[in-house]
């Protein structure tokens, strides 16, 4: 049966799992009437509501500001971390990308270090840790120096905002077929380092933020780069060498000097 | 019974207050600080900022967020930058007039002494994000760049791309992130605020739910500190995200804080269109753009149906930079959005429906060519594109005006405490800064004065002025605040009608928009008083939500935020009916000039409305805090 005015029938084979420790499965439903102009998570909105009308449970799955930004949404869609588009969050993909009797699969991240909560929802809190291990500048609330008395030579700034963009989505890590962190890591120790003000603990953090993804059971980096292309902002693989080379020099030095208050190793 | 709301604004002349206050204020010593505990709910700019800031302090923090990580808040999808008065572009800023825009913006309906401090301020914030290492965008010579912004002729917004809200948040995250490590701040992300807990009249606590396991308990603190966002998702479609809610503040407000202004509400001018009835939110596009995108309809409603190009350049009707011509494009947001609803209701309006104006940008890429374009807008252009599938480089955008920020909210002294002592309320949850419209670029500055600067100096303040004896879980109000929220959820689930959650928040969200939205009348918004009852009625007898209590349950969790709704947009119609003036985004059609500008009535309506709650069966109390201006005149706003 093909769907009027424009709008297309989807068959989709969803995940479903009750909670971290039950099994799952793929289930299929329907999706009729989906209109080309729906995010993915609109057309999703559709299929639960009629899963609630009928008594059913809806498909949980975590979204908030369905702009591309919050870093909420992800889910495996045919196997691509985000789906078909490049450089865009579930929330952002258009139903445009799929055409009327297309069949969806849809499953939460695929990742040791994210374990699943319930249906497409993952626990990602190991994110949050490798953050809190050193992702910042100790900088306390008060009376820093006037903000011009930095200069920041542009392309520097530019540099740091592109890896600074990284929404912490994990997009990286389920398309990882060793589901490494190191891209949203990396992003991190590059936006701080690549500025004059994150120069004082530049080798202090790469340490401590690789040691830390390193007990959240990430796996490693062995470039298959996989995760600049799943990744909704396109973050650069470079990041990663950005990474690997400050850890390098943070740990061939003298434990005392790994913390040198400035400058290039 | 009415309250007594003493704005505690400090004396002397206007810029030495915060000062003098400063000065004034209690301290709690270094060993104490310790012994405190402090409850920040939400996680935002103005959470994420006050609960580092305190941490840092030495108190004891609790941070709740009801995303699965602080980082996610919505903060972060604001795009457009922060205002701040450096005067950087020697192009004529100062505290004064940044104080001045901010308090012309906002129609002369905010508190004078809070205005200045946050202009104050203003300057500090940059400071200490760029130590932080927020990646502000540079001049070629390494110094901050900055653009323009809505109801402002000088150019003072700072600006990480268009994504401004990210990396501020990314930076206040960060903080909290670093406090987390240090142990000084305990985070419980997936978690809501489900009651306000008050002990012998103060503020003591809050009821929280574990989103992941339903189980509901009472946290305990000497002090509670509000920074959970607005409420524009009372229109269902709105830019805000899915999740936020009043239910914070909501549930405050029936314990006893006071509501003020409910009815200002923004409506931002440039969103892009609703596409059909299935749309679950609305996306803004940045402000920014007015800075170079010129925006018009044709002149003629013939023409409506022509594709852009093909209309002359004279029959075009460019009506912002023909009816303001000193501000043009970058009028403030309130007059923009009228402007665009006017040309629609008078025909003139593009795309589905005959909603939606142009904003285009085709003569700032002849004059600067792509490239210039591109670096400034390009992720904005992209994201037009993903969701319209119309590329803006070679089409105007199409954009219409849609709800965006409250500035209504809890009412504040100047101390940002409610009238219920020990909560406190900053970011937009509270009322203070921005009176009767927000100027773009002010809600980044405003949540982080609050969280930075303001809370940490004036929660100190509450502290060390208040002997706070511990409180026992067995305490009466406790008690009763869990089994008001077990109660509540009891209930919900055990409704089990035919209608969706969602199916109530839409019907909601229309008669929100139809009546209490753009344009208001008696009429209509006594119409809305009407039908607003009836449908939470229908709610509470036949909505259906699956699945159980004990569990993650994003249904149930929908709809305590909708059945929340369903309360405030009852408050908002109401004060929107009693304040018989247009002031800002508040726009009664009865009260206009001859040329449909926006007519106040500074005798009879130059106060802060805040409303208290009257119980399940009683209509609310007004209570009114008058505004005084000591620094600036009363005039009739102008942009022409």
């Amino acid at each position: 049966m093909s769907a009027p005015n424009g709008t297309m029938n989807l068959t989709l084979q969803v995940w479903r799992q009750a909670g971290p420790d039950a099994p799952g499965g793929l289930k299929e439903y329907p999706a009729a009437g989906i209109s080309p102009d729906m995010s993915f998570l609109e057309m999703l909105d559709v299929v639960n509501e009629g899963l609630i009308e009928r008594g059913e449970l809806p498909i949980a799955f975590d979204h908030d500001c369905r702009e591309g930004i919050c870093g909420s949404c992800g889910m495996m869609i045919n196997g691509v971390a985000h789906g078909p588009m490049k450089g865009t969050a579930t929330c952002q993909l258009h139903m445009r990308s799929f055409k009327d009797g297309d069949t969806v699969v849809i499953e939460p991240w695929r990742a040791r270090a994210f374990p699943v909560i319930r249906d497409l929802v993952v626990n990602r809190s190991a994110f949050d840790r490798v953050i809190a291990a050193g992702g910042y500048i100790s900088v306390n609330t008060g009376s820093p120096q006037d903000a011009n008395n930095i200069p920041v030579a542009k392309d520097a700034a530019d540099a740091a905002m592109d890896a600074a963009a990284c929404i912490g989505c994990g997009a990286c890590v389920a398309a990882c077929p060793n589901g490494s962190a190191s891209l949203f890591t990396g992003a991190k120790i590059s936006h701080l380092g690549l500025l004059p003000q994150g120069q004082p603990e530049r080798y202090r953090r790469a340490l401590s933020m690789v040691a830390q993804m390193d007990l959240e059971d990430f796996g490693y980096c062995t470039w298959y780069g996989e995760c600049q292309e799943a990744c909704p902002k396109e973050i650069s693989i470079d990041v990663i060498s950005r990474m690997n080379r400050d850890f390098l020099v943070a740990s061939m030095r003298e434990p005392e000097a790994s913390d040198p208050g400035s400058g290039e190793g | 019974m009415t309250l007594e709301l003493n704005s505690r604004v400090p004396a002397g002349p206007l810029p030495d207050k915060w000062d003098r206050h400063r000065f004034e204020m209690k301290l709690v010593n270094p060993a104490n600080k310790r012994k405190h505990t402090i409850i920040v709910v939400g996680s935002g700019l103005a959470g994420a900022a006050a609960a580092a800031s305190f941490s840092e302090l030495g108190y004891n923090v609790r941070c709740y967020c009801y995303q699965d990580s602080p980082r996610r808040a919505h903060s972060i999808a604001a795009q457009g930058g922060i205002n701040a008065a450096k005067n950087y572009q020697n192009d004529g800023d100062s505290v004064r007039r940044l104080f001045y825009d901010t308090i012309k913006g906002g129609d002369f309906r905010s508190r004078e002494a809070n205005t200045w401090r946050l202009a104050q301020i203003s300057v500090n914030i940059i400071d200490q994000c760029v130590a932080q290492g927020v990646p502000f965008a540079r001049e070629y010579g390494g110094l901050l760049a900055n653009r323009s912004f809505g109801g402002a002729q000088v150019s003072r917004t700072f600006y990480a791309r268009g994504q401004t809200g990210q990396q501020l948040l990314l930076g206040a995250y960060q903080a909290l992130e670093k406090e987390i490590a240090k142990g000084g701040v305990k985070m419980y992300p997936r978690a809501e605020m489900l009651d306000l807990i008050v002990v012998n009249g103060r503020a003591r606590g809050i009821v929280v739910r574990d989103e992941l396991t339903g189980t509901v308990e009472p946290h305990f603190a000497d002090t509670v500190v509000l920074c959970s966002g607005g409420y524009s998702n009372v229109f269902y479609l709105s830019t805000n995200a899915k999740g936020c809610n009043a239910t914070a503040i909501w549930r405050a407000y029936k314990r006893g804080a006071a509501f003020a202004n409910p009815c200002y509400t923004q409506i931002h001018p440039t969103c892009i269109p609703v596409a059909g009835e299935y749309q679950s939110k609305l996306t803004l596009m940045s402000e920014s753009l007015r800075n170079d995108g010129r925006v018009w309809v044709p002149k003629r409603r013939e023409d409506v149906g022509k594709k852009p190009n093909e209309i002359p350049e004279q029959d075009r009707d460019y009506y912002l930079e023909r009816k303001y011509p000193s501000f043009g494009n970058l009028s403030p947001r309130d007059i923009a959005s009228r402007a665009a609803k006017e040309a629609c209701d008078d025909g003139r309006g593009v795309g589905p429906g005959g909603r939606g104006v142009y904003l285009d940008f085709a003569d700032a890429i002849k004059r600067l060519g792509v490239e210039k374009i591109r670096e400034r807008y390009g992720n904005l252009f992209e994201m037009y594109e993903r969701i319209t599938d119309e590329n803006p480089y070679q089409v105007p955008m199409r954009i219409y005006p849609a709800p965006h920020y409250t500035m209504g909210g809890l009412w504040v002294d100047y101390n940002l405490m409610s009238n219920i002592p020990g909560l406190h309320v900053g970011g937009e949850a509270n009322f203070s800064d921005h009176g009767a419209n927000r100027l773009g670029a002010s809600a980044l500055m405003q949540g982080l004065s609050d969280g930075y600067f303001i809370l940490p100096a004036t929660v100190s303040d509450y502290l060390g002025a208040n002997k706070l004896e511990p409180v026992s879980a067995d305490a009466p109000e406790v008690k009763q605040a869990v089994a008001d929220v077990a109660e509540r959820t009891r209930k919900l689930l055990s409704i089990q009608g035919t209608r969706t959650v969602a199916s109530f928040h839409r019907e909601l969200g229309h008669i929100m928009w139809e009546y209490c939205g753009m344009a208001r009348s008696a009429d209509g918004l006594k119409k809305a008083l009407e039908l607003i009852p009836k449908l939470r009625d229908e709610f509470w007898r036949d909505v259906r939500i699956p699945g159980a209590g004990m569990e993650l349950n994003q249904t149930l969790e929908h709809a305590g935020r909708v059945a929340d709704f369903l309360e405030l947009g009852e408050l908002m119609c109401r004060d929107a009916l009693h304040r018989e003036e247009s002031c800002g985004g508040h726009f009664r059609v009865e009260h206009q000039t001859a040329e449909g500008e926006a007519l106040r009535d500074d005798e009879h309506f130059a106060y802060v409305a805040a409303w208290q709650y009257g119980g399940p069966n009683a209509p609310p109390v007004l209570n009114k805090e008058p505004l005084e201006f000591e620094s600036v005149k009363l005039s009739t706003r102008s942009y022409k």
